[in-house]
């Protein structure tokens, strides 16, 4: 696997001309990009009664997100950092406006104005200090902020996310939360490396019944959430439960991979720069089943 | 950058308190045709702050839109059809937004305005 965009530079000089106009013709890009938003449309649960809305794509790049909002009607305000990336979403003559800004700075809108936002593969860039003014955790904070007041009561924010590692997932779902979101995390695919993807799925206000989580897809197209979840109208994510994994998995999980295996992984990952725990006599320790 | 956008901005620089809305420097206006939808303009109608809007699409070259309105004028196909131009078919494609309390410029280019604050907006 290569390693991830967010480690490499700030979002404005990776996605340079040559990074987003390649970014832009990969037919494999184009596709993943195209899945991931219908499926944050679909999460948006707007109202179906053909009124096109008024919705935000936030780092919207070249456009591919926002293609898909076009297709269901939608009127939309795509924002984005990359002036590369938005060149190639005019070449490709998009029809939602488009804005060079900064997430991280706030999103300067009145409130109360937009029925809906989504944001495809972005948000994880806030948690990276790209500038010594940088604090992501103020950057964070700016920008659900402002979402959030920007949003029309009841309207839900959809992003979906690549967090590199729980605790940058906690921390994104925690100033979301903290700005007066309700809602949570919906997984597709959980046992899949390839086809996993989250989503924040946050509603505008209080928790109620339009804010319950809806349900992640699993493998073999049933949903899947964990108990806690299901009926559950609180603030809260929903992860996963882990019964659904196929049989052949839990085969492998069982016999365990061993210590010598997770010290090599643990080392593969140190040199790829990652943040590694220490090695100490609990490392791949067995442990007892808890449920 | 289309008026409906223009309506909904606002100006984001630390300290100020009434951001909107902002002032528009027109330097080339252009006007695309968009597929009429009533439905939509309906549904924004609530939510656009009209003094804004008159004003602007007067900047940009545009002045048919009545300066007082009430809910009861979307029964009217013509006003409709006025509210939609001004709305979505004018395209602010080079100038600027200013910042009405600060008067600090937002350029645009290309039909693309240049949102970004300076380390000491933020
Ligand atoms: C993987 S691309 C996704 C683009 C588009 N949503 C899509 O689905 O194709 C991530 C985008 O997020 C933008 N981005 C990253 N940090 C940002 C920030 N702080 N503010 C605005 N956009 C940002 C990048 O410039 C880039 O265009």
């Amino acid at each position: 696997m290569t390693s991830r965009p967010e480690l490499q530079a700030p979002p404005e000089i990776f996605y340079n001309d040559d990074e987003a106009r390649k970014y832009t013709s990969s037919s494999r890009i184009i596709d993943i990009q195209a899945k991931l938003s219908e499926r944050a449309v679909e999460l948006l649960a707007l109202p179906e009664d053909g009124v096109p809305r008024l919705l935000l794509d936030i780092g919207c790049g070249s456009g591919l997100s926002g293609e898909t909002l076009t297709e269901y009607g939608h009127q939309w305000i795509g924002l984005d950092i990359s002036e590369s990336m938005l060149s190639i979403a005019l070449e490709r003559e998009v029809e939602g406006d488009l804005m060079l800004g900064d997430m991280g700075q706030g999103l300067g809108l009145r409130p109360g104005v937009i029925d809906g936002a989504i944001s495809i593969s972005a948000v994880q860039w806030l948690c990276n200090a790209d500038k010594s003014s940088h604090d992501p955790r103020l950057r964070l904070k700016a920008f659900f902020g402002s979402l959030y007041r920007s949003l029309a009561r009841g309207a839900r924010a959809v992003l979906q996310v690549y967090p590199e590692n729980l605790a940058q997932r906690e921390l994104i779902l925690g100033f979301a939360m903290r700005s007066g979101f309700s809602g949570g995390v919906v997984v597709d695919f959980p046992h899949s490396t390839k086809k996993r993807k989250e989503y924040l799925v946050l509603t505008c206000g209080p928790p109620s019944l339009s804010s319950a989580t809806p349900k992640g897809k699993a493998e073999d197209g049933e949903s899947c959430s964990d108990e806690e979840s299901s009926g559950d109208e609180q603030n809260q994510s929903v992860y996963v439960a882990d019964r659904n994994r196929p049989r052949k998995k839990q085969k492998l999980n069982k016999k365990g991979k061993g210590r010598e295996w997770v010290m090599r992984k643990k080392e593969q990952m140190r040199r790829k720069g990652n943040t590694v725990p220490l090695d100490t006599k609990y490392t791949a320790r067995k442990r007892k089943a808890r449920f | 950058m289309r008026l409906l956008t223009h309506n909904m901005l606002s100006s984001n620089i630390k300290g100020v308190t009434n951001g909107f809305p902002l002032l528009i420097e027109a330097e080339k206006v252009v006007e695309k045709a968009v597929d009429f939808n009533e439905d939509f303009l309906k549904n924004m109608f609530a939510k656009i702050e009209w003094k804004a809007l008159v004003d602007a699409s007067k900047t940009m070259g545009y002045a048919e839109l009545p300066d007082n309105v009430e809910s009861s004028m979307l029964d009217s196909d013509e006003f409709l059809q006025k509210f939609h131009h001004a709305l979505l078919e004018l395209h602010l494609e080079e100038g600027a937004l200013v910042c009405p309390e600060t008067g600090r410029k937002f350029p645009v280019s290309k039909g693309i305005p240049n949102m970004l604050l300076h380390e000491d907006e933020v």
